[in-house]
């Protein structure tokens, strides 16, 4: 049993423990730091298969994005834990024995059904040593063979970046906020009216004496 | 002994079965099935991890790389449609979205 191996059964006690954790963990939170693990205990499996580059992007994407994501979310949320794990355990016996025949029949199918030549790895290894790193390699694939495909999903990362915005977004009433396209599009005549007033107003027309008036009345 | 591929694949498909005991056991818990389904998108991805080594083949590390931008797109929106979803309910229990009545 080479170090190789060693590691490999390492990396994987600790995902399938963490695997574990994720399903049974109390707290949400605490089930989120256990899927952190899983995905780094994850990459280290990768980089013994030498995907250096999807290991790296799985830890940089995945622990430093999304999980952070999820994380937030979690701690935002108050929920009410006990309502939440009303019958855990009432289904579990059905769960154990659908994930025990799974595991068991495909770990047999695949331990016995793909016994490749050895040969395989080792053209493989010696391939990538000329051609350079498992980065370019993916790169030239990816740049060449794959352009429209690449941009595609990044048209999904588009579409779903502004999904997740659209989505929460929330529009508040109270606030007071000033309309820039009206203010911009303002006229100097909406703002101010001129009155014409003449430079000298005639004087008026003298006031009639007061007896006269009350002489007019009388008759 | 050496590693083969068939311990890649039991490790994938043990990581794919324990995510499944997982959906089955966090059925009131819309987050934690999210959690779930991020896992056994890893399962998969060991699979095409592995059999691209094996096989020699980098086609499946470009799939990987294509599965991992989908599930940060599902992810991203699945995470703003449970926030709207606590906005409206105050709690995520998959018990009470009955609002369709299916």
């Amino acid at each position: 049993m080479d170090v190789k191996t060693g590691f490999f059964y390492l990396f994987s006690v600790v995902l399938l423990f963490a695997a574990f954790r994720v399903i049974t963990a109390r707290n949400p939170v605490h089930a989120v730091l256990y899927l952190m693990l899983a995905f780094s205990q994850a990459a280290a499996v990768w980089l013994l298969l030498k995907a250096e580059f999807l290991a790296i992007a799985l830890v940089l994407v995945y622990l430093g994005a999304v999980m952070v994501l999820f994380l937030f979310v979690v701690m935002m949320l108050d929920l009410n834990i006990d309502s939440l794990r009303q019958g855990f355990w009432k289904h579990f016996p059905l769960a154990a024995l659908i994930g025990v025949v799974i595991a068991l029949e495909m770990a047999y199918v695949l331990m016995g059904g793909f016994r490749l030549q050895g040969a395989a790895p080792v053209e493989m290894a010696q391939a990538a040593a000329a051609q350079g790193s498992n980065t370019k390699a993916l790169g030239l694939l990816l740049y060449s063979e794959y352009v429209y495909p690449v941009q595609i999903a990044a048209v999904i990362l588009v579409v779903a970046m502004i999904a997740a915005i659209a989505l929460t977004l929330r529009q508040r009433k109270d606030t007071k906020f000033v309309n820039v396209k009206d203010q911009v599009h303002v006229k100097a005549a909406d703002r101010m009216s001129v009155v014409k007033l003449a430079a000298t107003l005639p004087p008026p027309p003298p006031a009639a004496p007061v007896a006269d008036a009350e002489a007019e009345k009388k008759p | 002994m050496t590693l083969t591929l068939g311990h890649y694949l039991s490790l994938g498909a043990m990581l794919f079965a324990l995510s499944v005991i997982g959906i089955f056991l966090n059925r009131k818990n819309l987050i934690v099935l999210l959690m779930c389904i991020e896992l056994m998108l890893l399962a998969v991805n060991m699979n095409f991890v592995a059999f691209s080594h094996y096989l020699g083949d980098m086609h499946g590390q470009i799939f990987v790389f294509f599965i991992l931008t989908v599930a940060a797109a599902e992810s991203a929106i699945g995470l703003a449609l449970l926030v709207l979803l606590f906005r409206n309910k105050s709690n995520i229990n998959v018990d009470e979205l009955n609002a369709l009545k299916g």
